[in-house]
């Protein structure tokens, strides 16, 4: 079970088109990312509320193909 | 999620003023996120009680549910969710940890 960059980008950029965003490797693995993001949609939101916006954008994945994503988000 | 499982999460979070779900225990922590968190909490010698999710799958799974939330560790203060790995960090870094703990009347020292 793994889930590409470029998968884990379209994913993210599918729900917030206007995310900056940047993803490591951190293992080489395809299974441990760590991930930057930007976005207006993160305005006004607490991080929990934030984090949980880029899980709803993996749609399940996380915790399941994707078992890693330390996750970075700012507001633009 | 079933009735049960929620009330007997209900009650953890509510008798454990700091509860934290992890893989492994907070002597022995098997994730390295698990460990971040146990870390700071540690270093802030905070007392929490430390629930070992892979004793307990049907914790594991509903915990996810409970909180809306689709990974472990989770921690929890006064029964609130307050984050997973990345977001204790951010927040130990920026002194809110500290800050929400000093609130909430719960013991810990800062060593910094």
């Amino acid at each position: 079970m793994s889930l590409k960059i470029e998968e884990i980008k379209s994913l993210i950029k599918e729900a917030m088109p206007d995310a900056k965003i940047t993803i490591q490797d951190l293992a080489g693995d395809e299974n441990h990312y760590s991930a930057t993001i930007k976005s207006k949609a993160f305005v006004g939101k607490s991080k929990i509320e934030q984090h949980k916006l880029v899980y709803r954008a993996l749609k399940g994945k996380m915790g399941n193909e994707l078992h890693a994503l330390a996750l970075n988000t700012m507001e633009i | 999620m079933n009735e049960n499982i929620k009330q007997k999460i209900n009650n953890i979070v509510s008798e454990n003023e700091v509860c934290l779900f992890m893989k492994g225990t907070p002597e022995v922590p098997q994730c390295g996120f698990s460990l971040a968190v146990s870390n700071v909490l540690k270093h802030l010698k905070v007392n929490f009680k430390g629930i070992n999710v892979l004793e307990d799958s049907e914790i594991r799974e509903s915990i996810k549910e409970y909180s809306d939330w689709p990974t472990i560790p989770q921690l929890y203060i006064k029964g609130k969710f307050v984050g997973g790995c990345d977001i204790v960090k951010e927040m130990f870094e920026k002194g809110e940890i500290q800050n929400m703990l000093k609130e909430q009347k719960i013991k810990y020292k800062d060593s910094k």
